[in-house]
C-alpha cells in the first residue's frame, strides 16, 4: 500500500502513487474531520433506511435492534442524514472536546 | 519492405497507428487534425483495425477515456489540436501523474481569438509543464516515424509516460508527400506488445489516482521530474533502435551547416525545412549561416543544445507563439534560461514568426540572418522582432 509508511521518500512511492492494496479507506479513519455528529431519537424512526442510503460515506448501518446509527470512525458530519430523514429524528450535535 | 507512396500525412499517421495495433482510439475531430480521426474511424469500421473507436463528445472526454483505457492496459491513441488541446488541459496532468503511456498527435494550430484555424505553436506551448514527453516533427515522414516510435518510448518501462507528437497543422498534416510507409513486419520487430507497469484488474485490485496529501505531493512531483528528465536516455536509445530497423535516424537536436557558422538560427517544426533553403542561398553568397532544429522539447535536451551551439557568438531563436507581457518567446526564454551562467554564451536574438498561419518565407529568413549579422557587428541585442509585422 502506498501510504503504509506514512512519510515515504520519493523513491518509495508506488507507481503513479497508486494504492496497491485494497482496504485503505477502512484503514484510514477519517471521522476526525467532523465538527458535528448525527444523533438519533429512535422514537420517531420508521426504519425506512433513507439515511442509510443517502449517507455519502456509507457509514450508517442498522443495528441489531433495527434502528440505524453512524460509525463515527468514518462519519464526516456532513449533515445529509438529518436533512433527508423524513421523520426528523436525526439532529446534528456540535463536537466539543 | 517499405513502400514509397504519395500520401497525405494525416492519413499516413492514422495508418501508422493501425500498424502499431492500437487497442483504443478516443478522439474528437478538430481542424486540422480531422483527417487522422476520420481515417482511424473508417479503419475500425471497415475491420482493418481491431480497436475500440470511442466517438466522445469533447476533448475533455477524449483524454478522460484515454486515461481509463490506458489504465486498463490498452494501447491508446488520440489526436487533437488548438482549442481541443486546451480543453484536455486538466486531464493531461492526470495522464502523466498516473504514468499512462498514451500517444497523442497534435496538429499544431493557433489558439483563438481572433478565431483562427491556422498553424502556429500557441496551442502546445501552454502545455509545456504537463509532464508529457513532447517532440516536434518537420514533415510527414517524421510524423509517421515518430508516431510509431512514440508507442515504443511511451511504453518503455523506464519511462511509462504519455507523449505528444507535434507537427504543424495544414503545413504538415494536409501535405501529400512521397514517404516511406513502414510495413507491419518492421513495426512488429520494433514495437513489442504493450506490457503496462500496472493496470486496473479486478483480480488484483488497485486504486489509481488517489488523493496526494501535502505530505506526499512534493515527493510525487519529484518522481515526475525525475522520470521525465531520465527519459532522455531511453529516448536516444529507442531513436537508435528505430534507425536500426527503419534506416532513418532522428536526434533530439539537429544542426544544418552549423559547424563553421558565424550565426545560428534555431527553429522548431516545419519551418526548419524552408530555413534550410534560406541557409543554402545565403551560403551560396558566402555568408556563414547555419541552423539548429530543436526536435525534442520535453525533456529539454540541454547537452545536445550546448553541443549544437558550440561557441557561436549570436543565436536567433524563432518562436511560433507569444508569451504576452512576459519574455515574448517561450522557446527563446527556455534557451536563454538554459544558457544562463554558461561561459561565452551567445547573444540571443528573439523572433516571433508564422503566427496564425502566416507564411514564413525565405525572404523572411534572409531578414532574420541580416539581423543576426547586425547583432554580431554591434554586439547589441535588438528588441524581439515580430517577423512581417506591418507598421
Ligand atoms: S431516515 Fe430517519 S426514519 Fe428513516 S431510518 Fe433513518 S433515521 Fe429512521
Ligand atoms: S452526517 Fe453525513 S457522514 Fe455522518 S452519518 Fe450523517 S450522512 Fe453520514
Amino acid at each position: 500500500m502506498a501510504y503504509q509508511n506514512a512519510r515515504p521518500k520519493w523513491t518509495e512511492l508506488a507507481v503513479g502513487t497508486a494504492v496497491t492494496c485494497p482496504g485503505s479507506s477502512r484503514a484510514t479513519k477519517t471521522g476526525d474531520w467532523r465538527s458535528a455528529r448525527p444523533v438519533w431519537t429512535n422514537e420517531h424512526c420508521v426504519k425506512c433506511g433513507v439515511c442509510v442510503i443517502f449517507c455519502p460515506e456509507g457509514c450508517i448501518q442498522f443495528q441489531a435492534d433495527g434502528y440505524p446509527t453512524a460509525d463515527l470512525d468514518y462519519c464526516k458530519g456532513c449533515g445529509i442524514c438529518p436533512h433527508e430523514c423524513p421523520t426528523g429524528c436525526i439532529r446534528m450535535q456540535d463536537e466539543v472536546e | 519492405m517499405e513502400k514509397r507512396i504519395g500520401i497525405e500525412a494525416s492519413i499516413a499517421i492514422a495508418e501508422a497507428v493501425g500498424l502499431c495495433d492500437a487497442d483504443v482510439v478516443a478522439a474528437y475531430p478538430i481542424t486540422p487534425q480531422t483527417h487522422i480521426v476520420e481515417h482511424l474511424s473508417e479503419m475500425v469500421a471497415d475491420g482493418h483495425l481491431d480497436a475500440a473507436f470511442v466517438p466522445v463528445e469533447s476533448e475533455h472526454s477524449a483524454m478522460s477515456v484515454c486515461c481509463g483505457t490506458s489504465a486498463a492496459g490498452a494501447r491508446t491513441f488520440t489526436a487533437t489540436s488548438s482549442q481541443g488541446l486546451a480543453l484536455m488541459h486538466e486531464i493531461l496532468y492526470i495522464a502523466s501523474a498516473l504514468r499512462l503511456p498514451i500517444v497523442m498527435s497534435v496538429a499544431n494550430r493557433a489558439i483563438s481569438g481572433p478565431i483562427n484555424i491556422w498553424n502556429d505553436h500557441s496551442d502546445v506551448m501552454v502545455e509545456r509543464d504537463v509532464g508529457w514527453v513532447q517532440i516536434f516533427c518537420e514533415n510527414g515522414q517524421e510524423a509517421v516515424d515518430l508516431t510509431i516510435w512514440a508507442f515504443r518510448l511511451a511504453e518503455d518501462p523506464r519511462v511509462s509516460l504519455p507523449i505528444m507528437v507535434n507537427f504543424d497543422g495544414f503545413i504538415v498534416s494536409h501535405m501529400v508527400e512521397p514517404l516511406f510507409m513502414p510495413d507491419r513486419e518492421m513495426v512488429k520487430a520494433f514495437l513489442p506488445p504493450f506490457k503496462p507497469l500496472q493496470r486496473l484488474d479486478i483480480d488484483n485490485p488497485i486504486s489509481m489516482g488517489p488523493v496526494g496529501i501535502p505530505d506526499i505531493f512534493t515527493e510525487a512531483k519529484q518522481v515526475q521530474q525525475h522520470l521525465l528528465t531520465q527519459a532522455y536516455q531511453p529516448i536516444v536509445e529507442t531513436l537508435g533502435e528505430f534507425a536500426k530497423v527503419f534506416k532513418r535516424q532522428y536526434k533530439p537536436v539537429e544542426t544544418y551547416r552549423g559547424d563553421d557558422a558565424d550565426v545560428l538560427l534555431l527553429t522548431m517544426g516545419a519551418i526548419g525545412e524552408t530555413a534550410m533553403t534560406a541557409v543554402d542561398q545565403r551560403r551560396a553568397k558566402g555568408d556563414k549561416v547555419g541552423l539548429v532544429r530543436l526536435r525534442l522539447w520535453r525533456p529539454f535536451p540541454f547537452e545536445d543544445l550546448f553541443r549544437a551551439l558550440g561557441r557561436i557568438p549570436v543565436l536567433g531563436v524563432i518562436d511560433r507563439c507569444i508569451s504576452f507581457g512576459g519574455p515574448v518567446g517561450p522557446v527563446a526564454c527556455e534557451v536563454k534560461g538554459a544558457l544562463y551562467g554558461r561561459k561565452d554564451h551567445p547573444l540571443v536574438v528573439e523572433f516571433v514568426a508564422g503566427l496564425g498561419g502566416r507564411d514564413v518565407t525565405v525572404t523572411d529568413f534572409d531578414k532574420m540572418f541580416d539581423a543576426l549579422f547586425e547583432a554580431k557587428r554591434s554586439g547589441k541585442v535588438p528588441a524581439p522582432v515580430l517577423v512581417g509585422l506591418r507598421e
